[in-house]
């Protein structure tokens, strides 16, 4: 199966009747979607694509609620042979002046042909679509119904897609994420997906419960195109009704009899601390074979928190599993807990920090308990690298590299960052991290991205928006994440020089500290609170001039962090 | 008891959801659109309201739709009361 245009159109062929997805949002019916409903609905979009002009190749930017109508969008754009890009849409928190223009600078990189979105937005994407702009089309979603008729082979001579073709684009949050597509082949889905399907031990009795946004590649890969390209049932939440009610995750798996499920490492904090008794009633997670944690920094206190509020409804040790991914490799690089339990290696904090080498813990010592992330899945190499690039022995850390047959084609229209993105062949990760009887651990990053609640936020985005704050010096701002034991992501801080002179007493300081939390929160993809504003000349300095992440991110730590 | 209700959640948004205990809300600050309490924090709120006040709120019910201020969200409270 060369395609997965192809893989689609065999499902349907095979077993039209079967299970896809089953829907459920609170604002909809539930509803259950067969491979036949699912092609019939995506063939209305493709067709639409097809009408309106838009090529196979071209890119088709999905900004819809979460929905039956962005499956058949995204599945109708592939159909069709172009190119979909699920972006989120507007929020409630989010300021439509700063959405604009992040969908501004996609645009400007990415040049779709055609958005897809829904009738409430149509005006906010028109808006944004300057003359001269590649978008030629704005199709809206209550204007494409389902296609009655249906030739399979209609569709695969007129898109002949070749497995090498890019099939869709992946991106993270900010105005920096939005400008680095991962663009991703037939050949590299399907490569991973087979790899994984074999790490996971997938067979035809697995049911996948997702609550994950299908922006992202955690929810994208894991949580929607494995089950549906594997005949595997889906049963698919929404991610704004779970964060509203984490407890319907659980009722899922207890109804729908899940077995496979990935969450971001704070969604076991959030479940374990935040569902009240009475939403527990008639839960039974027996069924539950492998959670996956995964996306964000894990911690060993996160399993223990979630295996202690839930042993009680059937959890078993087992089922928490870890995995490792990046949407350069499609998803998974690795895989942890599903032959065995996850494996918890006990190192010495001082060793870690000082000399940059896992050693085992030895009495007396602080420790740090590192969850292992698993092996690498059997289609991934993955080698730890020295400042120089050469690789380092076991236990000694470094910079993770991956090499696959499911790596990317690009970034998108980015050959500059494309080509600094390998070393030999080689993906540079970013990630710290070490190998140790085969499996890896990852313990920090190299850059300084911030990953939140799973997502990735870049911390320039965030330094430009409290910038742009009236009293803050332009350019004298630092922004960075520290981690919470408590919630079990990473905090956001941000630290700004200000013009003021007397700095004990100006009534200013409140007003430019809440602008700044205000312009962050309703820019971005997270919720600011921690700001410390500070004179001129505080911040650290490189001896280019520029602030140093890292050294401020020390200096907050040591000097100015409460509580 | 208004003016009592208010106090408490603008105590427990300010010091616990805010972060900054001498935070002054207004009651007509708008809380949600403004991006000073988000999705997650409603979670949170819910459980503080219902262990403080005695009263039944499910975690759906908290959203833009049913509050945006804390006037809103305390005659909400007391029309459970």
């Amino acid at each position: 199966m060369s395609t997965v245009t192809q893989k689609l159109l065999q499902l349907y062929e095979m077993a039209p009747q079967s299970t896809a997805v089953r829907l459920l949002c609170s604002q909809e019916p539930e509803r259950v979607i067969s491979y036949s409903r699912l092609i019939h609905g995506s063939a209305g979009y493709a067709t639409a694509l097809q009408n309106a002009g838009i090529k196979p190749g071209e890119v088709v930017i999905l900004i819809l609620q979460h929905g039956e109508n962005l499956l058949y969008a995204f599945f109708g754009s592939i159909l069709h042979g172009s190119i979909p890009a699920i972006m989120p849409f507007l929020t409630e928190k989010l300021s439509p002046e700063q959405y604009k223009r992040s969908l501004s600078a996609l645009f400007e990189i990415t040049t779709p042909a055609a958005v897809v979105t829904y009738p409430k937005f149509l005006s906010e994407v028109q808006q944004t679509i300057k003359p001269g702009r590649s978008v030629r089309v704005v199709l809206v979603s209550n204007q494409i119904s389902p296609q009655s008729e249906i030739n399979a082979s209609h569709f695969e001579s007129r898109i002949n897609r070749s497995p090498e073709d890019i099939v869709l684009l992946q991106h993270s949050s900010g105005t920096t994420g939005l400008q680095k597509g991962v663009a991703l082949s037939h050949t590299a889905i399907l490569n991973q997906l087979e790899a994984y399907s074999r790490a996971l031990n997938l067979d035809s009795s697995d049911v996948v419960v997702s609550w994950l946004p299908l922006y992202h590649d955690m929810g994208l890969i894991a949580g929607f195109l494995l089950p549906i390209l594997s005949n595997i049932p889906l049963v698919l939440l929404s991610p704004f009704d779970w964060v509203r009610a984490p407890h319907m995750l659980l009722h899922a798996v207890t109804n729908y009899k899940g077995t496979l499920s990935w969450l971001p490492n704070f969604a076991y904090n959030f479940c374990a601390q935040k569902i009240r008794p009475r939403d527990l009633e008639g839960v039974d997670l027996s069924t539950w074979r492998a959670v996956s944690n995964c996306s964000e920094p894990m911690y060993w206190k996160s399993h223990q928190m979630f295996l202690d509020r839930f042993t009680p409804y059937g959890l078993r040790s087992s089922a928490l599993t870890t995995c490792y991914a990046m949407a350069e490799n499609v998803f998974a690089v690795s895989q942890g807990g599903i032959t065995e339990p996850v494996r918890v290696d006990k190192i010495s904090h001082r060793g870690l920090l000082v000399d940059r080498i896992a050693t085992p813990v030895k009495t007396g010592e602080e420790m740090i308990n590192m969850l292992s992330a698993g092996r690498p899945i059997d289609n991934t190499h993955v080698r730890i690298l020295n400042q120089h690039h050469s690789e380092v022995g076991d236990r000694q850390l470094g910079e993770i590299a991956i090499s696959s047959d499911c790596m990317l084609t690009g970034y998108y229209n980015r050959p500059d960052l494309s080509s600094k993105a390998f070393h030999q062949g080689w993906y540079l990760t970013g990630d710290l991290g070490y190998i140790a009887q085969g499996e890896i651990y990852v313990t920090g990053r190299k850059k300084d991205l911030i990953i939140v609640g799973g997502k990735n936020i870049y911390p320039q985005d965030l330094e430009n928006l409290a910038s742009e704050v009236n009293g803050v010096h332009p350019g004298r701002v630092v922004a960075f994440g520290v981690p919470n034991e408590a919630t079990g992501t990473e905090d956001v801080v941000i630290i700004a020089e200000v013009d003021i002179t007397d700095f004990e007493d100006s009534p200013d300081l409140d007003r430019i500290s809440d602008e700044i939390r205000m312009r962050v929160t309703r820019g971005s993809d997270i919720a600011l609170r921690l700001v410390k504003l500070v004179k001129r000349g505080w911040l650290i300095k490189t001896s280019s001039g520029k602030i140093a992440r890292s050294s401020n991110r020390e200096r907050y730590l040591t000097e100015l962090k409460v509580g | 008891m208004t003016t009592e209700i208010m106090q408490t959640i603008s105590t427990y948004i300010a010091t616990q959801i805010l972060k900054q205990p001498k935070r002054m809300l207004l009651p007509d600050d708008p809380l949600i659109s403004n991006g000073l309490i988000d999705s997650f924090c409603l979670v949170d709120l819910s459980l503080f309201i219902e262990k403080t006040f005695n009263v039944y709120i499910d975690n759906t019910e908290l959203n833009r739709e049913t509050f945006d201020t804390l006037t809103q969200l305390t005659n909400l409270i007391q029309s459970r009361m």
